[in-house]
């Protein structure tokens, strides 16, 4: 018989203790090097210094922490570019070498989960002519987007599983003259920030410890491939994933909960485009709403481009309908960003944003109308044309 | 719109034809890790957002394929799966299956088949699809047009009025693009659209959409050409 006591145990006080064996896929790691000394692939290794995190299931990752090769995501860049920005910047304030390539395409997972357009070979082969490219440089991957950090983890499952797979990319990439190189650890750029959060706080210049905020954690960072995605005993007892949450508190963010925070936003790819109905619905009935009556939070903060823009874009017809809505959207990068003294406008670049953000920005102490004159000055410059762009130089001056 | 499950509903397309796309879904090297078997319990559903907004289950749709049920199959495969967001919240799943998968491994063999109703689902979707497999990046900032996305309310026109300015004072020098999400080298197309040429990606193009078919051809053919490649997409 079950003790009444364990059932009426506070979820709080109870312990799960994590064990690598109890994951549902072998570890990749193993397999990864296996088949490199078999031949099949190089392994490009995770450079050194690097900062070893747990996931799951208590497998360890390790994270780079220099010269790292940036895999954009095409919705950051596209239509919330100080998402990617902030990643960017943060990298220069710590003053880290990164590379920010043009030899990149996009995941085209769109053309996967969305419209089914694709298929196996060539998701792998887009991929893996990605990785090829990282590794010529001698920089290794950080991933932008969640879908093409989960659907690469999904490329690297049928690669390591079907040897016919591999020969037919590797096929093709020596036809691009490329070589099948497969990186140690599939990063999400998340997974950095997460990692780097002590330094990030050590260069913190604004007190954020007003701001109240609620996270959305991506579906397709946690729950695809969910053993390879970050967990902490010290984060809601490594119940849920720890990137964005830790990354929040160590810059002194109240973290609040929320019950609905395993629904995803409602981005659903195709949805988003042509049955926006259901996007719209989703996020605000389901996400802002519950976050307002539960959380009643300053900032919805999240890591994934579909979940920014839908959480964010979504609230504009449901404020016109009367609903409780109205609470901006970011990423931990520009919360970070914020947090270490970015330019709300020339680093954050929240005039992408939809739902008002300016109360928040008060809060921490920002003169809005002030940093926008400050943008609207250097954009005046650019079209009298005294300067062809905003330089990273401009953006800390 | 409620789900019509009737038997008779596709009466007049035959067992054969069915159990054929049925046994293209089984044989695809993804099936076996995305259906164990189904308890049946629901859990997906409970997860699912798809199933709280549309007449739609992943349950139902692992089920049916795990019971092998070939004419309920062939209803969700038509009436059914487009409406999945994705989003594999469905992988909690005690089975340890992937109906998000299963359905991801559905809609590529509607597609590949020319399925009428895959073709109305992508309706409306063959922009997104030229801008992926021509440009190399999904999404761009010129998208962003206050004609496409009505119900973001006004701050779309006041992007896409300061799009070239806007685009400029992103410091990031890869950023400067508007047609692009960043700027992609022309060695890293090529390679992108001899990907698209490799892995027969393009046959699965002529089945849902003929016209983009022949547009996407006519631009990666022309390309291709410049660089020294005798490359036909037909
Ligand atoms: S969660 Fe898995 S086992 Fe349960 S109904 Fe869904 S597919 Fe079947
Ligand atoms: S992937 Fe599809 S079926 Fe699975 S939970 Fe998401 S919407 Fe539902």
């Amino acid at each position: 018989m079950i003790p009444v006591e364990t059932l009426v145990k506070p979820a709080s006080e109870r312990q799960f203790n994590v064990n690598p064996a109890d994951a549902p896929t072998e570890d990749y790691h193993d397999i990864i090097f296996q088949l490199e000394k078999e031949g099949e692939w190089e392994v490009q290794r995770v450079p050194e210094p690097y900062i070893e995190v747990e996931t799951k299931f208590g497998r360890k990752k390790k994270i780079p922490i220099n010269t790292t090769w940036h895999h954009k995501s095409c919705g950051q860049c596209g239509h919330i570019p100080g998402y990617s920005t902030s990643i960017f910047w943060i990298n220069r304030k710590l003053g880290l070498d990164y590379l920010d390539p043009t030899d990149q395409t996009s995941c085209t997972a769109w053309n996967y989960y969305a419209s089914a357009t694709s298929n196996v070979a060539a998701q792998a082969a887009v991929a893996m002519r990605n990785f090829a490219a990282a590794a010529e440089t001698g920089y290794f991957p950080i991933i932008h987007c969640g879908t093409s950090f989960g659907h690469y983890k999904e490329v690297r499952q049928e690669l390591i599983h079907s040897p016919e797979l591999r020969r037919q990319v590797r096929d093709i990439l020596a036809k691009l003259g490329k070589k099948l190189v497969m990186p140690e650890e599939i990063v999400h750029y998340s997974e950095w920030v997460h990692a780097m959060r002590h330094r990030i706080a050590e260069l913190q210049v604004r007190d954020m410890s007003m701001v109240a905020a609620t996270v959305h954690p991506a579906c397709h960072y946690h729950k695809l491939v969910r053993e390879d995605a970050i967990y902490d005993p010290e984060i809601y007892g490594a119940q849920r994933t720890a990137v964005i949450t830790a990354t929040l508190k160590a810059i002194g963010v109240e973290v609040r909960d929320y019950s609905t925070w395993y629904d995803c936003c409602g981005f659903g790819f195709r949805h988003i485009l042509v049955s926006r109905d259901f996007s719209r619905s989703f996020a605000t009935q389901r996400k802002i709403e519950v976050m307002k009556e539960e959380a009643d939070p300053d900032v919805v903060v999240t890591h994934d481009t579909g979940c920014v823009t839908t959480l964010d874009q979504s609230q504009f017809a449901a404020k016109a309908h009367g609903r409780n809505v109205g609470v901006p959207v970011m990423s931990d990068s520009q919360m970070a960003a914020l947090a270490m003294g970015a330019h709300p406008y020339k680093v954050l670049q929240l005039h992408w944003h939809n739902t008002d953000n300016k109360p928040l920005l008060e809060k921490i102490g920002i003169d809005v109308e002030k940093a926008w004159k400050e943008f609207e000055d250097e954009v005046e410059k650019i079209k009298r044309g005294e300067k062809q762009y905003l330089t990273w130089e401009d953006v800390d001056a | 719109m409620a789900l019509d499950l009737s038997q008779n509903r596709y009466a007049e397309v035959p067992y054969e034809e069915k159990e054929r796309l049925f046994n293209e879904v089984k044989r695809d090297m993804r099936f076996d890790e995305y259906l164990y078997g189904c308890y049946e319990c629901g859990i997906c559903v409970a997860a699912c957002p798809s199933a709280r907004f549309y007449d739609f289950s992943p349950r139902k749709i692992a089920q049916a394929v795990a019971r092998e049920d070939v004419e309920l199959f062939y209803i969700f495969l038509n009436d059914s799966i487009w409406d999945c967001s994705q989003c594999f919240s469905c992988d909690r799943c005690p089975r340890q299956n992937s109906p998000g998968g299963l359905i991801t491994v559905m809609r590529e063999v509607a597609v590949k088949n020319g399925l009428a109703s895959a073709q109305q689902a992508l309706e409306g979707y063959g922009r997104i699809v030229y801008k992926i497999m021509s440009t190399g990046t999904q999404v761009s900032p010129d998208m962003l047009q206050p004609s496409a996305f009505p119900d973001w309310g006004p701050h779309v026109k006041e992007i896409s009025d300061n799009l070239d300015l806007w685009r400029k004072a992103l410091p990031p020098e890869t950023l400067h693009t508007t047609e692009t999400g960043w700027q992609v080298s022309d060695k890293t197309i090529i390679e992108l659209y001899l990907i698209w040429h490799h892995t027969g990606v393009m046959d699965m193009i002529k089945e849902v959409d003929e016209g983009l078919f022949m547009i996407l051809a006519d631009v990666m053919e022309e390309r291709l050409e410049e660089e020294g490649y005798d490359v036909t997409f037909d």
